[in-house]
This record gives structure tokens, sequence and C-alpha cells, in this order.
């Protein structure tokens, strides 16, 4: 399945967003997650099936002012 | 007397961004010489950067200072709104810099969208710090969406202006007699800063003024002297400015060689 993740195609065989999480190496708990601009919490990527196509975003703090 | 926002009383006046500077540790260090209680933060897409956002938070909370998340670069209230709520999780405060930019080379809010993702965000329980210009039907509106706090700017972000427009903000503040009013954006030197401050604004928020400075731990510090200087001097009811001169010393008693 090719999905676009932080603006990159990838291809893989995850099927939720956890498991796309755990395939990154994405451990810890400053990382925030979106599907397709609607906002996944940490306590629903398991239950966020993933489709060809979507857009992911995973974001992490930054620097702001 | 310290300065209230939601609830909160903040342990200063001057709340400072936590981008540009030159190191991590000169970022940290210019965080204490400001004595800042608050700190802007944003979040990023990770590993496009090459830094660690799980290594920049670590470096945010040994701090001990409150975190005030942004939505800058939002363009859109989809955008703020899902921003907002990803900050929220990972930032665990639901305290929000609410920023909708409108224009790309002004960074001016659109106000509109401003006014529309603040309510949103308000009815889903954020304390919205909104960046806005210094309208004040704008103002209105966003009280009436919920927020508790407005947040004007004195000039386009990063210009280092200071406030282009003081009759605006002199307005501003008599009336938002009773709003904890912050001025964001614009501010470049520490006069800047006192001179809003006189004005009896309640606080600055500012980011490049210091990171871009030649020692921001230096200017850092520069800050907090002049937002207490101008505060105090609010406080202390300053003269207003008259067309003729008035004599300081006494003409009574003085000597006549005629």
């Amino acid at each position: 399945m090719k999905l676009i993740v932080n603006g990159q195609a990838l291809e893989t065989t995850a099927r939720t967003l956890s498991e796309l999480m755990a395939e990154l190496g994405h451990a810890g708990n400053w990382f925030a997650t979106a599907v397709n601009s609607e906002f996944v919490p940490g306590s629903e990527r398991e239950r966020a099936r993933l489709s060809e196509g979507d857009r992911v975003e995973i974001l992490t703090p930054r620097q702001g002012g | 007397m310290p300065l209230t926002v939601y609830g909160t009383e903040l342990s200063s006046r001057l709340l400072l961004g936590t981008a540009q500077y030159p190191s991590p540790a000169i970022l940290a260090e210019a965080v204490k010489a400001s004595g800042a209680g608050v700190v802007t933060v944003s979040l990023r897409r990770e590993g496009l950067d090459g830094g660690s956002g799980g290594g920049f938070w670590s470096l945010i909370r040994q701090l001990g200072v409150r975190v005030l998340p942004n939505t800058a670069g939002c363009h859109t209230v989809k955008e703020a709104v899902t921003t907002a709520r990803m900050a929220r999780e990972v930032f665990g405060t639901n305290w929000i810099k609410l920023e909708v930019i409108g224009h790309h080379d002004t960074l001016q809010p659109d106000v509109f969208g401003l006014v529309e993702a603040a309510r949103i965000l308000a009815d889903d329980g954020f304390a919205v710090f909104p960046y806005t210009t210094e309208d004040l039907v704008v103002g209105e509106r966003l009280i009436e969406a919920g927020c508790e706090v407005l947040m004007p700017w004195c000039a386009p972000i990063g210009s280092a202006k200071g406030p282009v427009n003081i009759d605006a903000l002199r307005a501003y503040r008599a009336h938002f007699a009773d709003t904890p009013l912050i001025v964001d954006a614009g501010l470049g030197r520490p006069s800047h800063a006192a001179a809003v401050m006189e004005l009896g604004f309640d606080g600055v928020l500012l980011n490049t003024a210091v990171a871009k400075a030649g020692d921001p731990v230096m200017m850092a510090a520069a800050f907090a002297q002049a937002v207490e200087a101008g505060c105090g001097a609010f406080e202390a009811g300053p003269l207003e400015p008259r067309d003729m001169a008035v004599p300081s010393t006494p003409i009574i008693g003085k000597a006549v060689f005629s």
C-alpha cells in the first residue's frame, strides 16, 4: 500500500496508524498524528486503519515563536 | 501585580519564543536571562529537518517553564484547528497561540479565519491566545468567541520595527480595559517593549529580537529590564506631553538683579 507520509510517498505493509508508527521507529509520547487532515489521538492509533493514498502527518515539538 | 491569564498567574510579563537561536544552549541561557515563565513552541514534521523533536522537548521541559504552543504557518481554519489539537496532546496543555496567517509577505493574520478558529477551539476547551491586528471590532469578535486574552501585533512578525501605530495601540488598550493584552510580534528593541508597556499593555511576546541579536542572552536580560521598567512607569502614572514649557524650578524666591 502506498501512503503519503509527511509529504513523501511511502510503500508500507502497515494496516493501522500504530503499525506505521512502529514500522518507522517512532516510539515515545512526543509524536502527534493526523490522517487526511484529521487529528488522530495516540489512544486511537491502533483502531485507525489506513487506506491506499492516505495522507499521514507525524509531528513533533520544535522551536516556535 | 502579576499578570493573570486564564486563571494562571504568570511569573513574568515577558513571553519568549524559542526559534532561531544559535544553539540549544544559548536558547536555554536566554530563557533564563529573560525570566520568562512562558515560552512558545511549535509542531513540525518529524525527520525532515534533521532535528529531533524528542530532544528539543526534553530541553524545554528542563527549563521548568510553561509552554504556549503555536499554530504558526497555518493558513486555513482547518490547518490551525488540527494543529492545535495535535499540540494539546503532545505538549499536555490546552493553551494555544492561535495564528491563522492571511498574507505571505506581511504574515498578517486572516482575521476572519482567526475568529472562526478561535470559536471552534474555545468551544473545544482551549485557552486561546489569538495573534491578531489592532482592529477593535476583530478584538470584540474574538472575545465573543471565547478568548480571554488578546495579542495584537505592533508590526509585522520579525520586522523589528516596533510599534508603528501607537495611536491604534492606545485606543486598543482603552477599549479593552478589562482584558489582558499582550503585544505579539514586531518588537525589535527593548525600548519598543518599554513603550508598549508604558501604554498599559499587560505583556509582550517576542522571539526574533532576542534570538537574532548579537548576544541573545544579554538581549534577553535587556528586554526583561525594559518590560519591568515600562510596567512600572505605567503604574506610576506618566505625565501627558505638553506643548509649552513648564519650569521645574520654582519661580517664587528667585533673586532680582536689575
